[in-house]
């Protein structure tokens, strides 16, 4: 577009704001016109696209020709809000988001997936004049992260909300321990951080990009570390890249658990939309409290149960939307469910959800069950404290993975709102994924996301999920395969995110761990990359069936494990459940790892919640399923 | 022609524009953008925005014949674009007609979203054909008219 003169810019760039690098995108050529004139006014330098695409390509090409990014929300080729996190994650840029549609729920939605502001069009050129904080504050940021990251400070901290706090401080303890050593190394990087940035603010230090590859491999490091203990230095060694420096994964692992936190707050959100269904909030509530197993809370209330046949347990807390078979059986769990009811233990104690979940399991065999499970797991979502941190409470959420291992068979309980409809399907999916014995926690969240992304755990078969990575692992696909069947609610799978478990289930599915990144309206999108198999089935919650753009995502979202999106894909496209099955069936065999299966679980339950209709079939499958899986019924309680 | 009387007479036509409600603070901020190296900046744009809309214009159409069932979410969505780009010059009343359309369409509205067409249409070209006039005339009397509404 325009010819940089590098000279001048250099200049102009000394001159800061004047000369700010802004790339505008919008799909309305007179709009574009009118913000590039703008932009120019207040002396920008602007480079202005029609195309996202085209956006993302010169992005791309060149990491530091930009400083900042404006993008409109409503484009045909891709979604502003995945624009503005692939940006966000493989570039670290401050994006703006322009809409004619001032609906605060896009505007939450920008915020949450990552915006530095949204602007309503048309805009002032005062509103314009200010943008440059939005640079000069990232690099503050950054600047002040990798002066703690050393101690992980910030990432407990803000990772942690309720729970882990402890964990997160022990973390420090253990770096302090480290601390010398590592400070020094960090002084020095940081003073040469620090320099940069004075020198020039609007030059930037060469960039790392994330791709996937090294993305999983990030998560992975992370979940095996266990995401309270995942500190730069040790998630560098594990990564064992040479070109990656320890402030790289520093901040990177800062903004993934922005990311996980951000979806469980989406999460809850939805939890708490879900509350509005009606069961039991309070008992998630209570249960929220739970250490770790945050989720469980709901899981105990059995009131909860008893209303919506099932909701999803949390098992371990975190694992906000375990799809257990239990809640898929409306008709099982209601029994079941008072017998949850009573495991206020569940509460408490990791192994309670467990044996909770398993309880719970045990109950889908009597059919699929509603989402019940869903709902109570928005309720626990809408807990802070209760659902889906997933990053707190992790290592509670281990200990729930080994235990539902031991039980689950597919517990994936799935919070989704959509329960009910999707019961049925969920059920097929939890059957399915219990058969694998995998323990697929639900998706849980964020937190939980990071551990399902990298876990190769999945790929465990067995029950044993490496406590922090299985669950999410497992989830994630369950929820990815979830996530596509979710997406008929919403539009038909045809939402794939390729990034994992998307569950776009229509809005109530949401409960998907991984509203991750994307963090679309129905925030259901889960990165069933977890379990790195063809769980890819990434819905798109806002119901683009973009595929493409997913798949887009997904490779660019380092988060999630690069969905092989040929199993997902599949997923994606099929609303029905019965293909949902077959395809969780598929996912089922082609993966070794029962993550798939769980994840095919998830997305089945989901879906299944949104067709209840179909529920008779899959509950017929559902009821295969659930046979095999042996909970244990009477465990928990 | 007088040049005086020629630019008096713009000014009135452009402050009629304001009166009438037709025209925005938009309009206004589009005219401080055109300068020395952007002379004719608000009539590109204009110009810009009647090529877009026109198309946008007989898409709307085309759905709003598709009776059973109207699309409305189609519909929504391409009404969301118009109402953008008419925002983007100002066309207040265009754009608040735009706003009753959406209107119906949330509510499932068909008859609704087709009364409220027609009038939308009403109002986009009565503005369209008062912009020519204008801008017609302010070619004449020369790049100096700028006169911002007082407020």
């Amino acid at each position: 577009m325009t010819v940089v003169k590098d000279q001048r810019m250099d200049d102009l760039r000394d001159q800061f704001p004047v000369g700010m690098r802004v790339l505008a995108v919008d799909d309305d050529a007179t709009y574009l016109m009118v913000l590039e004139t703008l932009l120019r006014r207040c002396q920008y330098h602007v480079t202005g696209t029609k195309n996202a695409i085209t956006a993302l390509k010169l992005l791309r090409e060149n990491k530091n020709k930009f400083d900042l990014v404006i993008s409109d929300v409503h484009m045909p080729d891709m979604d502003g809000f995945k624009l503005l996190e692939l940006v966000g994650l493989e570039m670290d840029l401050p994006v703006i988001m322009l809409s004619a549609n001032d609906d605060p729920k896009m505007v939450m939605k920008g915020i949450t997936h990552g915006a530095c502001d949204y602007l309503l069009k048309p805009v002032r050129i005062e509103e314009l004049q200010n943008i440059w904080q939005h640079v000069v504050r990232r690099k503050y940021d950054l600047k002040e992260r990798n002066k703690t990251s050393s101690q992980d400070k910030p990432n407990g901290d803000c990772c942690n909300g309720r729970g882990s706090s402890a964990t997160g401080n022990s973390d420090q303890n253990g770096k302090h321990s480290r601390k010398r050593k590592d400070q020094e190394e960090d002084d020095d990087e940081e003073h040469e951080n620090d320099l940069d940035n004075e020198d020039q603010s609007t030059q930037k230090k060469p960039r790392v990009v994330w791709s996937v590859d090294l993305h999983r491999k990030f998560v992975s490091a992370v979940n095996q570390l266990g995401i309270d203990k995942a500190v730069p230095k040790k998630i560098l060694d594990l990564m064992n890249d040479e070109k990656l420096t320890r402030e790289n994964v520093a901040s990177h692992l800062q903004k993934y658990r922005l990311y996980l936190k951000r979806i469980s707050r989406v999460a809850n959100q939805q939890a708490n939309m879900v509350a509005a269904l009606g069961t039991a909030d309070s008992s998630y509530l209570r249960m929220g409290s739970l250490s770790g197993v945050g989720h469980m809370p709901t899981l105990t209330g059995p009131q909860q149960f008893h209303n919506n046949a099932f909701r999803s347990f949390v098992p371990g807390g975190m694992i906000g939307r375990l799809n257990t078979n239990v809640g898929l059986n409306m008709h099982g769990l209601s029994s079941e469910t008072l017998q949850l009811g009573h495991a206020p233990n569940l509460n408490n104690s990791m192994n309670d959800p467990i044996k909770f979940q398993s309880a719970i399991a045990c109950g889908n065999q009597n059919g699929i069950l509603a989402m019940p499970l869903s709902i109570g797991f928005d309720q626990l979502q809408h807990n802070k404290g209760v659902g889906f941190s997933p990053i707190q409470d992790m290592s509670s959420l281990t200990e729930a993975k080994q235990t539902f291992a031991m039980s689950n068979n597919g517990l994936l309980l799935k919070p989704d709102r959509e329960n009910r409809q999707e019961s049925g399907v969920y059920n097929n999916l939890t059957s399915v994924a219990s058969q694998h014995s995998q323990f697929s926690l639900p998706l849980l969240d964020h937190g939980r996301c990071s551990d399902i992304w990298s876990t190769p755990v999945h790929s465990s078969g067995t029950n044993s999920y490496p406590p922090s990575e299985a669950l999410p692992g497992a989830n994630l696909s369950g929820a990815s395969s979830i996530t596509s069947l979710s997406n008929q609610s919403h539009d038909s799978l045809t939402d794939i995110h390729p990034q994992g478990l998307t569950f776009t289930n229509n809005s109530g599915l949401s409960h998907f761990p991984f509203q991750g990144w994307e963090d679309h309206n129905h925030d259901r999108s889960y990165h069933s990359n977890v379990i790195g198999n063809s769980v890819d089935s990434l819905i798109d919650p806002e119901g683009h069936t973009s595929m493409k753009s997913t798949f887009n995502r997904n490779l660019d979202f380092n988060f999630c494990d690069p969905l092989k999106h040929d199993g997902i894909v599949g997923l994606s496209e099929e609303n029905s459940l019965k293909q949902q099955q077959g395809y969780i069936m598929n996912q089922h065999k082609s993966q070794s790892s029962h993550t798939v299966n769980n994840l095919g679980s998830l997305e089945e339950f989901v879906s299944s919640v949104m067709q209840q209709q179909q529920l008779d079939k899959v509950k017929l499958l559902d009821g295969t399923y659930l046979c095999d899986n042996n909970y244990p019924a009477g465990t928990s309680m | 022609m007088d040049k005086n009387q020629s630019r008096r007479q713009v000014a009135s036509m452009k402050q009629s524009l304001f009166d009438q409600g037709l025209l925005d603070e938009q309009f206004i901020q589009l005219e401080g953008l055109q300068d020395d190296a952007n002379p004719n900046f608000v009539e590109e744009i204009v110009t810009l925005h009647y090529r877009d809309s026109s198309r946008l214009i007989s898409s709307i159409e085309q759905a709003l014949k598709e009776r059973n069932p109207m699309d409305f979410n189609k519909l929504d969505t391409l009404m969301h674009q118009f109402k953008g780009s008419s925002s983007s010059i100002g066309a207040k009343k265009v754009k608040a007609e735009c706003n009753l359309f959406r209107e119906y369409c949330r509510a499932g509205n068909a008859e609704g979203c087709v009364r409220s067409f027609q009038q939308l249409k009403k109002e986009y070209v009565a503005l369209r054909k008062k912009l020519e006039a204008y801008f017609q005339l302010a070619r004449q009397v020369g790049p100096q008219e700028t006169a911002c509404r007082s407020k």
